[in-house]
Protein backbone atom coordinates (compact mmCIF):
# COMPACT_ATOMS: atom_id res chain seq x y z
CA UNK A 1 0.00 0.00 0.00
CA UNK A 2 2.59 2.54 0.78
CA UNK A 3 4.63 1.14 -1.73
CA UNK A 4 2.21 2.24 -4.16
CA UNK A 5 0.95 5.98 -2.78
CA UNK A 6 5.10 6.37 -3.35
CA UNK A 7 5.00 5.24 -6.74
CA UNK A 8 1.40 7.48 -7.55
CA UNK A 9 3.39 10.23 -5.70
CA UNK A 10 6.33 10.13 -7.62
CA UNK A 11 4.43 10.56 -10.89
CA UNK A 12 2.06 12.79 -9.98
CA UNK A 13 5.43 15.34 -8.61
CA UNK A 14 6.73 14.91 -12.50
CA UNK A 15 3.71 14.81 -13.92
CA UNK A 16 2.07 18.17 -12.65
CA UNK A 17 5.85 19.58 -13.34
CA UNK A 18 5.70 18.62 -17.05
CA UNK A 19 2.21 19.83 -17.59
CA UNK A 20 3.26 23.42 -15.68
CA UNK A 21 6.71 23.18 -17.55
CA UNK A 22 4.89 22.47 -20.85
CA UNK A 23 1.88 24.92 -20.47
CA UNK A 24 4.28 27.58 -19.63
CA UNK A 25 6.30 27.06 -22.96
CA UNK A 26 3.82 26.45 -25.31
CA UNK A 27 1.56 30.07 -23.77
CA UNK A 28 5.05 32.07 -24.31
CA UNK A 29 5.81 30.19 -27.66
CA UNK A 30 2.21 30.38 -29.43
CA UNK A 31 0.36 32.99 -27.21
CA UNK A 32 -3.55 32.59 -28.43
CA UNK A 33 -7.06 33.28 -27.22
CA UNK A 34 -7.46 29.30 -27.71
CA UNK A 35 -6.19 27.35 -24.89
CA UNK A 36 -3.63 25.20 -27.07
CA UNK A 37 -1.17 24.29 -23.88
CA UNK A 38 -4.04 22.67 -22.12
CA UNK A 39 -5.58 21.18 -24.96
CA UNK A 40 -2.07 19.99 -26.25
CA UNK A 41 -1.42 18.62 -23.20
CA UNK A 42 -4.71 16.67 -22.33
CA UNK A 43 -4.49 15.05 -25.90
CA UNK A 44 -1.12 14.03 -25.55
CA UNK A 45 -1.55 12.34 -22.22
CA UNK A 46 -4.73 10.51 -23.46
CA UNK A 47 -2.70 8.58 -25.92
CA UNK A 48 -0.03 8.05 -23.28
CA UNK A 49 -2.22 6.40 -21.00
CA UNK A 50 -4.08 4.57 -23.79
CA UNK A 51 -0.69 3.23 -24.68
CA UNK A 52 0.29 2.20 -21.04
CA UNK A 53 -3.14 0.42 -20.70
CA UNK A 54 -3.02 -1.06 -23.76
CA UNK A 55 0.45 -2.61 -23.58
CA UNK A 56 -1.32 -4.36 -19.82
CA UNK A 57 2.42 -3.32 -18.12
CA UNK A 58 2.74 -4.66 -14.43
CA UNK A 59 0.76 -2.89 -11.82
CA UNK A 60 4.03 -0.86 -10.06
CA UNK A 61 4.33 0.40 -13.98
CA UNK A 62 0.63 1.15 -14.23
CA UNK A 63 0.71 3.54 -11.56
CA UNK A 64 3.90 5.41 -11.73
CA UNK A 65 3.67 6.14 -15.14
CA UNK A 66 -0.28 5.75 -15.28
CA UNK A 67 -2.06 6.75 -12.23
CA UNK A 68 0.68 9.17 -11.18
CA UNK A 69 2.47 10.49 -13.78
CA UNK A 70 -0.38 10.73 -16.96
CA UNK A 71 -3.38 11.25 -14.35
CA UNK A 72 -1.16 14.17 -13.02
CA UNK A 73 0.19 15.55 -16.09
CA UNK A 74 -3.71 15.96 -17.76
CA UNK A 75 -6.25 17.73 -16.03
CA UNK A 76 -9.72 18.24 -16.40
CA UNK A 77 -10.55 21.21 -13.98
CA UNK A 78 -8.20 23.44 -15.92
CA UNK A 79 -10.11 22.14 -19.41
CA UNK A 80 -13.10 23.17 -17.65
CA UNK A 81 -12.30 26.51 -16.56
CA UNK A 82 -11.01 27.28 -19.34
CA UNK A 83 -14.30 26.83 -21.16
CA UNK A 84 -16.08 28.86 -18.13
CA UNK A 85 -13.82 31.56 -19.03
CA UNK A 86 -14.28 31.35 -22.74
CA UNK A 87 -17.94 31.63 -22.45
CA UNK A 88 -17.63 34.60 -19.84
CA UNK A 89 -16.08 36.51 -22.14
CA UNK A 90 -18.73 35.78 -24.65
CA UNK A 91 -15.74 33.94 -27.16
CA UNK A 92 -18.75 31.29 -27.92
CA UNK A 93 -17.07 29.03 -31.23
CA UNK A 94 -13.69 29.27 -29.38
CA UNK A 95 -15.39 27.70 -26.36
CA UNK A 96 -16.94 25.21 -28.67
CA UNK A 97 -14.62 23.85 -30.93
CA UNK A 98 -12.39 23.73 -27.91
CA UNK A 99 -14.95 21.49 -26.07
CA UNK A 100 -15.08 19.43 -29.31
CA UNK A 101 -12.09 18.97 -30.28
CA UNK A 102 -10.86 17.86 -26.31
CA UNK A 103 -13.35 14.95 -26.46
CA UNK A 104 -13.56 13.70 -29.85
CA UNK A 105 -9.48 14.16 -30.69
CA UNK A 106 -8.91 12.42 -26.89
CA UNK A 107 -10.93 9.78 -26.59
CA UNK A 108 -10.02 8.83 -30.41
CA UNK A 109 -6.38 9.22 -29.13
CA UNK A 110 -7.04 6.88 -26.17
CA UNK A 111 -8.21 4.45 -28.35
CA UNK A 112 -5.22 4.68 -31.21
CA UNK A 113 -2.74 4.55 -27.78
CA UNK A 114 -4.98 1.51 -26.86
CA UNK A 115 -4.78 -0.43 -29.89
CA UNK A 116 -0.54 0.14 -30.62
CA UNK A 117 -0.57 -0.76 -26.92
CA UNK A 118 -1.96 -4.53 -27.81
CA UNK A 119 0.84 -4.91 -30.17
CA UNK A 120 3.92 -4.96 -27.89
CA UNK B 1 11.37 27.05 -7.28
CA UNK B 2 7.74 27.90 -8.35
CA UNK B 3 7.94 24.41 -10.29
CA UNK B 4 8.80 22.60 -6.99
CA UNK B 5 5.96 23.69 -5.27
CA UNK B 6 3.55 22.63 -8.11
CA UNK B 7 5.50 19.35 -8.32
CA UNK B 8 5.26 19.02 -4.39
CA UNK B 9 1.50 20.03 -4.70
CA UNK B 10 1.11 17.38 -7.59
CA UNK B 11 2.00 14.74 -5.33
CA UNK B 12 -0.98 15.29 -3.24
CA UNK B 13 -3.17 15.84 -5.92
CA UNK B 14 -2.53 12.21 -7.66
CA UNK B 15 -2.08 10.49 -4.18
CA UNK B 16 -5.58 11.77 -2.97
CA UNK B 17 -7.36 10.99 -6.18
CA UNK B 18 -5.62 7.26 -5.97
CA UNK B 19 -7.07 6.49 -2.85
CA UNK B 20 -10.38 7.75 -3.71
CA UNK B 21 -10.31 5.62 -6.55
CA UNK B 22 -9.34 2.22 -3.87
CA UNK B 23 -11.88 3.56 -2.04
CA UNK B 24 -14.49 3.54 -4.63
CA UNK B 25 -13.16 0.38 -5.84
CA UNK B 26 -14.36 -1.19 -2.67
CA UNK B 27 -18.21 -0.69 -2.87
CA UNK B 28 -18.97 0.62 -6.19
CA UNK B 29 -19.42 -2.45 -8.02
CA UNK B 30 -20.47 -0.77 -11.27
CA UNK B 31 -19.63 -0.15 -14.77
CA UNK B 32 -20.13 3.59 -14.23
CA UNK B 33 -16.13 5.07 -13.76
CA UNK B 34 -17.57 7.13 -10.32
CA UNK B 35 -14.58 7.83 -9.03
CA UNK B 36 -13.28 9.43 -11.51
CA UNK B 37 -16.41 11.43 -12.36
CA UNK B 38 -16.89 12.87 -8.99
CA UNK B 39 -13.21 13.36 -8.44
CA UNK B 40 -13.52 15.31 -11.97
CA UNK B 41 -16.59 17.20 -10.86
CA UNK B 42 -15.23 18.15 -7.09
CA UNK B 43 -12.15 19.08 -8.75
CA UNK B 44 -13.52 21.34 -11.29
CA UNK B 45 -15.83 23.38 -8.61
CA UNK B 46 -12.89 23.76 -6.40
CA UNK B 47 -10.71 24.91 -9.34
CA UNK B 48 -13.41 27.87 -10.50
CA UNK B 49 -13.69 29.00 -6.90
CA UNK B 50 -9.97 28.91 -6.15
CA UNK B 51 -9.48 31.12 -9.52
CA UNK B 52 -11.95 34.16 -8.78
CA UNK B 53 -11.82 33.81 -4.58
CA UNK B 54 -8.48 32.81 -3.65
CA UNK B 55 -6.37 35.83 -5.17
CA UNK B 56 -8.27 38.57 -2.89
CA UNK B 57 -6.42 36.42 -0.05
CA UNK B 58 -3.36 38.25 0.31
CA UNK B 59 -1.56 36.59 2.64
CA UNK B 60 -1.28 33.70 0.37
CA UNK B 61 2.29 34.65 -2.29
CA UNK B 62 1.06 34.43 -5.67
CA UNK B 63 3.41 30.65 -5.84
CA UNK B 64 1.15 29.18 -3.62
CA UNK B 65 -1.76 30.11 -5.71
CA UNK B 66 -0.48 28.74 -8.31
CA UNK B 67 0.79 25.89 -6.68
CA UNK B 68 -3.13 24.81 -5.10
CA UNK B 69 -4.52 25.48 -8.72
CA UNK B 70 -2.19 23.82 -10.68
CA UNK B 71 -0.48 21.62 -9.10
CA UNK B 72 -2.77 20.33 -6.51
CA UNK B 73 -6.29 20.74 -8.08
CA UNK B 74 -4.69 19.84 -11.57
CA UNK B 75 -2.97 16.70 -10.94
CA UNK B 76 -6.11 15.75 -8.09
CA UNK B 77 -8.63 15.93 -11.82
CA UNK B 78 -7.40 13.99 -14.97
CA UNK B 79 -8.40 14.15 -18.24
CA UNK B 80 -6.36 11.03 -19.29
CA UNK B 81 -8.42 8.44 -17.32
CA UNK B 82 -11.53 9.70 -18.85
CA UNK B 83 -10.40 9.11 -21.98
CA UNK B 84 -9.07 5.80 -21.60
CA UNK B 85 -12.20 4.56 -19.44
CA UNK B 86 -14.78 6.05 -22.13
CA UNK B 87 -12.70 3.87 -24.85
CA UNK B 88 -12.80 0.89 -22.28
CA UNK B 89 -16.40 1.09 -21.93
CA UNK B 90 -17.20 1.27 -26.01
CA UNK B 91 -14.87 -1.78 -26.61
CA UNK B 92 -16.96 -3.89 -23.98
CA UNK B 93 -20.05 -2.67 -25.93
CA UNK B 94 -21.31 -0.66 -22.88
CA UNK B 95 -22.88 2.30 -25.14
CA UNK B 96 -25.29 3.50 -22.91
CA UNK B 97 -22.64 4.20 -19.88
CA UNK B 98 -20.42 5.50 -22.32
CA UNK B 99 -22.61 8.12 -23.92
CA UNK B 100 -23.76 8.84 -20.22
CA UNK B 101 -20.48 9.12 -19.04
CA UNK B 102 -19.21 11.32 -22.19
CA UNK B 103 -22.26 13.71 -21.72
CA UNK B 104 -22.09 13.41 -17.63
CA UNK B 105 -18.75 14.97 -17.41
CA UNK B 106 -19.13 17.32 -20.44
CA UNK B 107 -22.11 18.94 -18.99
CA UNK B 108 -21.22 18.35 -15.22
CA UNK B 109 -18.08 19.62 -15.50
CA UNK B 110 -19.16 22.85 -17.27
CA UNK B 111 -22.03 23.14 -14.14
CA UNK B 112 -19.57 23.03 -11.16
CA UNK B 113 -16.59 24.70 -12.85
CA UNK B 114 -19.38 27.76 -13.74
CA UNK B 115 -20.67 27.55 -10.22
CA UNK B 116 -17.51 27.77 -8.38
CA UNK B 117 -16.13 30.58 -10.80
CA UNK B 118 -19.20 32.65 -9.27
CA UNK B 119 -19.22 31.18 -5.82
CA UNK B 120 -15.80 32.99 -5.89
CA UNK B 121 -16.95 36.23 -7.74
CA UNK B 122 -20.06 37.03 -5.74
CA UNK B 123 -17.66 36.71 -2.36
CA UNK B 124 -15.09 39.05 -4.26
CA UNK B 125 -17.70 41.86 -3.84
CA UNK B 126 -18.73 41.20 -0.07
CA UNK B 127 -15.00 41.62 0.38
CA UNK B 128 -14.03 44.21 -1.59
CA UNK B 129 -16.86 46.09 0.10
Amino acid sequence: MIAHITLVAIGGFFGAIFRFGMSNWIKSKYPSTFPIATLFVNLIGSFLLGLIIGANLEKSWQLLLGTGFTGAFTTFSTFKLENVQLYEKKNWNVMVLYLSIGYTVGILLAFIGLKIGEVF
Amino acid sequence: MQYLFVGIAGILGASLRYLIGIYFNHWWLYDFPLATFLTNMAGSFILGWITTFVPRLKFLHPYMITAIGTGLIGSFTTFSTFSVETVQLVMNAKWAIAIGYVLLSLWGGLLFSWCGFNLGTSKNEVISK
